[in-house]
């Protein structure tokens, strides 16, 4: 298997320096660029399979930068926001950023998301039946499993879990999940998605109060995560 | 006292527009030549220029320059027309009369002059005590970060010297330590630039909440369970009622307050020590209380620990007295209250009261 390759554009010599350890020991290739200029011409003049990308970047604002690499860039980008500010983080995920990290973060939660955008599996046509530790769910189906033992889900909530297992790893915000699960007409209509997340919380998650599936992403959505 | 009257001033002046300020003198001088003037068969017309000089006088305390200078004027010319024979002509027969109306529109206008001198003076005054404290709590702000920053700061070159330089004399234990301690630090130094970041915020005065249908259960539990993943050793039991309804306040903003109080409660407290968390709902006022059995809070302090980089007398070293004051701060930015208590046999309550729209949505189980 090839590695994976990885253009990070930040301006901070350290950080680059920090995520090229992480990154190769867990091998996959590295590339940089310390501003947004060297980082278009490095990703135009060799695609990378994932760009790590710093909002606050010293020559062009971090925002139009995905904006433009989104113009003819595929492949998955994760933002690093230093401002940690909830609206830019929503700004960028709607702008067609993957996922996002936060400085200062932790470097197994780093690898996680790398992991996650990276992975491509066409999980519904090869095979239907989506595990992850103790839950099983079948799309063929449309059946839960838990502890080998079927679960009674209303259609909205089987649509919601449908919807994170697909997206596994991935940050979903909460616009999104309203406008996929409940119709565009519901984007503001967040007390649905709290009443759905917790009914479906009690029914899958082993202790609903410390969640191990559905976890919180606050003040921005919410994430399906599998340890496995 | 004075300043109290000062500051009334002030704010009074702020919130009245200059062409209000007109408005009013005009009004006001009207109203008392008119009372004058239904009374002029009774009083002197000499007299009446004193009744003048007075509103005039009055007007000058209060409004701006132009205004006064303006009523000054006014106020002359109303005297001249209305009550100094021969009435209705601006004429005046009487040298008596020329002299005293000259000297009626010096007086007035010396009167403004002076008054506008003064709270110029008075503002220069306040500004000075003003940047008097600004420097004061700035030196507060340097010691305390001097030192709460410092102490991090040095773990950590101070562990990473020892890394890079002795590594061959060090055992592996040592190593793991050093490494424990760096962490340790960065984790420490994280927190107190949030904690800064958090009062610029607040200081700023633009942090307006962003309200958001919220799951009280789902709040508290996500700050618990922050706090329980950095291994603390106090015990934090919850009880909420899981048919709380849903209420519509800023997420993060309450997130920061119950993780600031929970953070206090375990720095503060012994290692044994439970810390109890209630949410209540009162009609359309969300109620937190957050209690622990330690040692409470030295009674004559209770009333400062809210303050900006108030710290307690014994405060052991791991705060800048931050913590508290942001919980202050956003709870009253969401309208809200936050009341300090010692509670029996020992220990330390807070109540939080937040009023806030509620949402039951149990209609919706089927879909």
């Amino acid at each position: 298997m090839n590695k994976a390759e990885v253009l990070i554009i930040d301006d901070e010599a350290q950080i680059r320096k920090l995520l090229e350890i992480t990154l190769e020991s867990n091998d996959y290739t590295v590339n940089q660029a310390a501003t947004a200029k060297e980082g278009m011409v490095a990703a135009a003049s060799h695609p990378p399979d994932l760009i790590i990308l710093d909002l606050g970047l010293p020559d062009e604002d971090g925002h139009s930068v995905l904006i433009k690499l989104r113009e003819w860039y595929t492949h998955p980008i994760i933002i690093l926001s230093a401002q940690s500010s909830e609206d830019d983080i929503i700004r960028a995920l709607d702008n067609g950023a993957n996922d996002y990290l936060t400085k200062p973060f932790r470097t197994g939660e780093l690898v996680a998301r790398v992991r996650s955008v990276l992975r491509t599996r066409p999980m519904q046509e090869s095979n239907p039946v989506f595990r992850c530790s103790t839950l099983e769910i079948d799309f063929s189906l449309r059946t839960i499993k838990k502890d080998g033992e079927l679960l009674k889900l209303t259609a909205t909530e089987y649509t919601l879990l449908a919807l994170f297992v697909k997206n596994e790893g991935k940050v979903l915000t909460h616009h999104y999940l309203l406008k996929e699960v409940w119709g565009p007409g519901y984007i503001t209509q967040s007390q649905y998605l709290r009443v759905f997340i917790a009914q479906l919380r009690k029914k899958i998650e082993t202790n609903p109060n410390r969640p191990e599936y559905i976890v919180t992403e606050s003040g921005i959505g919410y994430r399906f995560v599998c340890k496995d | 006292m004075c300043n109290n009257y000062k500051d009334v001033i002030a704010l009074f002046l702020k919130k009245i527009s200059t062409a209000r300020q007109y408005a009013y003198s005009i009004l006001l001088i009207g109203g008392i030549a008119s009372a004058c003037y239904l009374f002029a068969a009774y009083i002197d017309y000499h007299v009446v220029a004193f009744i003048l000089l007075v509103a005039v006088s009055f007007i000058a305390m209060l409004f701006e320059i132009m205004p006064v200078l303006v009523s000054a004027i006014l106020t002359a010319l109303t005297w001249d027309f209305f009550f100094i024979p021969p009435f209705f002509t601006l004429r005046v027969e009487k040298t008596e009369d020329r002299i005293l109306l000259l000297t009626y529109l010096l007086v007035a206008i010396i009167n403004a002059v002076l008054t506008y001198k003064v709270r110029q003076f008075e503002k220069i005054a306040r500004q000075r005590s003003e940047k008097a404290s600004s420097v004061k709590l700035y030196k507060t702000l340097l010691n305390s970060l001097s030192h709460e920053l410092r102490t991090p700061i040095a773990t950590i070159i101070g562990a990473t010297d020892n890394l890079q330089h002795s590594n061959a004399k060090l055992t592996p234990q040592n190593r793991f330590d050093l490494i424990n301690e760096i962490s340790k630090a960065s984790f420490r130094l994280n927190q107190q630039v949030e904690n800064l970041l958090n009062m610029s915020r607040l200081e700023s005065g633009f942090l307006q909440p962003k309200n958001d249908w919220c799951d009280v259960n789902e709040l508290v539990y996500y700050v618990v369970n922050t706090i329980d993943d950095n291994k603390v050793a106090q015990k934090i039991n919850v009880n909420i009622n899981p048919e709380i309804p849903l209420f519509m306040l800023d997420k993060g903003m309450l997130e920061q307050v119950i993780y600031n109080l929970l953070n206090n409660a375990t720095i503060y407290t012994a290692p044994e020590s439970t810390i109890d968390i209630l949410a209540r709902d009162y009609a359309g006022i969300l109620q937190l209380t957050i209690e622990d059995n330690g040692g409470g809070f030295p009674e004559e302090e209770i009333g400062k620990v809210f303050d900006k980089f108030y710290r307690l007398k014994d405060a052991k070293a791991g705060g800048t007295g931050l913590g508290l004051s942001i919980v202050k701060g956003y709870i009253e930015a969401m309208g809200g209250s936050v009341v300090l208590e010692n509670i029996k046999p020992h220990g330390a309550r807070f109540t939080l009261r937040i009023p806030a729209k509620t949402s039951y949505l149990k209609n919706l189980k089927n879909e």
